[in-house]
């Protein structure tokens, strides 16, 4: 463990059920979040795991239930109004802005903390450019953390997978986010690119201490660095502990490895 | 635009009939090089007004995914505002009132339509869009009335004659064409640097990009589309100013839309520089059909001959369609299934 302080509650998910029509996604799923944890949901395919983070960056509205976040409560959540609460997010099947540079990608993360007019930005006056430079030189900073100096003004669309997963990564770090929800960052990557996203997710959480709700398939790497883990199948919650104490749940282990019967 | 021409020969091939036709005229003596320089510059000058409102089509469809059939209506809604009003008030006050009234309208469309559609259908959308139109022809009418109206811009009727020294008779040039050329150039200048160098022009490109992406940065999708919008209703404004300073301001300038459909095919819906190139494609490609094809057609087939205006833009855009259909520079979309 590292020196970081796990704070109080930041993120509270109480009661959130939501169905698509006769299909119950999440049923009644209610877990926290403490600031400068790195909290995982795991479970089967179709556990609702995606369906949970859509719920808290505001994609999905659950039918019930609601949702705390730095003390305040919403029963309806929209993406934008989370991004403004400090809530990024990365997407499982990709989601960049595949025709810009990876430095426009990043840039665009800054987006909300751009304070100039349109008319300003257009004829390029004083205060329009010297906070482009200031963003600029925020970036720069996380291209750096990321590794990826070499590939700035690469169209993301062309960069191999692993990189532009990396990219995605970058995008919601640009925001500075205080929550960072991570919807399966490591899905198809090989070992080596597993190794690597690994590092950068705790040395995230470790340096800068954002709060990670990281989704992930790989037990493995879940186990290895989260604090503590929920598990879902069903869409209903059958685990919530430390790593150690859902490895030990005898739901959890008969969701993933099925029963002896 | 990859440049194999093993998998692209049916466009080299498009092309290189589309490249013979402009040279014949010339190569077999049917016409004199200044006449033809100066048809080759009448295609031009259309050109750039298709391509104007061409841009107007791409802008919506890159940050909405609507193909907005409204285009036409907007260009003939804007040119008979300006008209009526700068008919009390100097040209340029106008101008500012009708960007005003074309900034009201794109509001107006995301409060009322585009927001209560999102994740719709294309088709929805594109019917919805439909709807607009007819809104606008008729409500415009009923603001501003459906004569001919006249826009002055204060430019010299007669063209100006060049370069007699090299050409018998010198190359005619109508200074209106020449103000409207330059004028869409600039314009066209504008938008690229407010597309590639200013953060709205980032948010832009990235709401075109991946609307769900965009979102979760806290790019305001509604606020993108009203941005949008309006800068489509700008184009519009400038596209009918043009257009109908030349030609009046009436019911049929809502119809260079439609001759702005092929470019859009021929360009791609998706870019910029795409729907500028093939509306110079088109322009220069329907005057030397007309000019130099219809004589043709007329003396070794007795064929009436004319006409040809009306549809070679259509057919060059469907043989687009059959070869290319992503159009020039717009993107293939590769699904994985």
């Amino acid at each position: 463990m590292n020196g970081r302080k796990i704070g109080g509650v930041i993120l509270q998910v109480e009661g959130i059920s939501l169905a698509f029509g006769g299909v119950k996604a999440l049923s009644d799923v209610s877990f926290d979040v403490r600031e400068h944890e790195l909290r995982a949901i795991i479970g089967p395919n179709g556990a609702g795991k995606s369906s949970m983070l859509n719920c808290i960056n505001g994609v999905y509205t659950p039918q019930q239930g609601r949702i705390t976040l730095h003390g305040r409560s919403f029963s309806e959540m929209t993406p934008h109004r989370a991004a403004e609460m400090g809530i990024a997010r990365t997407f499982q099947s990709l989601a960049l802005f595949r025709g810009m540079s990876v430095l426009d990608n990043m840039m665009a993360g800054r987006n909300l903390r751009m304070k100039s007019n349109l008319l300003l930005q257009a004829l390029r006056l004083g205060p329009a450019e010297r906070e482009e430079i200031e963003h600029r030189a925020f970036v720069e900073k996380i291209i750096d953390f990321l590794e990826i100096q070499a590939y700035r003004k690469t169209p993301v669309g062309r960069l191999p997978y692993g990189l532009q997963k990396r990219v995605d990564l970058g995008r919601a770090l640009a925001m500075e986010p205080t929550v960072l929800l991570l919807d399966e960052p490591m899905a198809g990557m090989n070992t080596e690119e597993k190794q690597d996203m690994c590092r950068f997710i705790l040395d995230v959480n470790d340096e800068f201490g954002t709060t990670i709700v990281l989704i992930e398939h790989d037990m493995g790497v879940v186990m290895d660095i989260s604090d503590r883990v929920v598990v879902l199948d069903y869409g209903k919650k059958i685990g919530d502990g430390t790593p150690d104490q859902v490895r030990a749940s005898p739901e959890v282990i008969s969701a993933y490895l099925g029963v002896a019967h | 635009m990859t440049l194999n021409l093993k998998r692209n020969w049916p466009v080299a091939t498009l092309f290189g009939l589309l490249a013979l036709g402009m040279v014949l005229p010339l190569a077999t003596g049917q016409s004199a090089p200044g006449f033809y320089i100066e048809v080759l510059l009448g295609g031009l000058m259309a050109g750039v007004l298709y391509s104007l409102v061409a841009l107007g089509f791409v802008l919506i469809f890159k940050a909405s995914g609507v193909f907005n059939f409204a285009q036409g209506a907007m260009v003939l809604f804007a040119a008979l505002a300006l008209a009526r009003m700068s008919e009390v008030m100097p040209l340029p006050v106008a101008f500012g009132l009708a960007i005003l009234i074309m900034i009201v309208f794109a509001w107006l469309v995301e409060r009322l339509v585009l927001r209560h559609l999102v994740n719709q259908e294309g088709v929805v959308l594109l019917m919805a869009t439909l709807g607009i139109t007819y809104f606008l022809d008729g409500f415009g009418q009923t603001v501003w009335g459906s004569d001919i109206y006249r826009i002055d811009l204060g430019l010299p009727k007669e063209p100006m004659i060049v370069g007699q020294a090299t050409f018998e008779g010198g190359i005619l040039i109508g200074q209106h064409d020449l103000f409207a050329a330059m004028i869409a150039a600039l314009l066209v200048m504008c938008l690229a640097v407010f597309f590639q160098k200013t953060p709205t022009g980032r948010a832009l490109r990235a709401v075109a990009d991946d609307h769900q992406a965009a979102q979760s940065i806290g790019i305001p999708l509604n606020r993108i589309w009203v941005i949008v919008w309006s800068v489509a209703g700008f184009v519009a404004l400038v596209a009918g100013m043009i257009w109908g300073a030349k030609l009046g301001v009436q019911f049929s300038l809502q119809l260079i839309a439609l001759k702005a459909l092929p470019v859009v095919i021929l360009g791609g819906l998706t870019s910029v520089p795409g729907a500028i190139i093939a509306g110079l494609i088109i322009g220069v490609g329907e005057k030397f059909a007309e000019v130099f094809l219809a004589p043709v057609l007329s003396s070794q087939f007795g064929l009436a001959g004319g006409g040809i205006e009306y549809w070679f833009a259509y057919v060059l855009a469907l043989l687009f369609l059959l070869v290319r259909p992503e159009g020039l520079f717009g993107e293939k979309h590769i699904d994985r299934v």
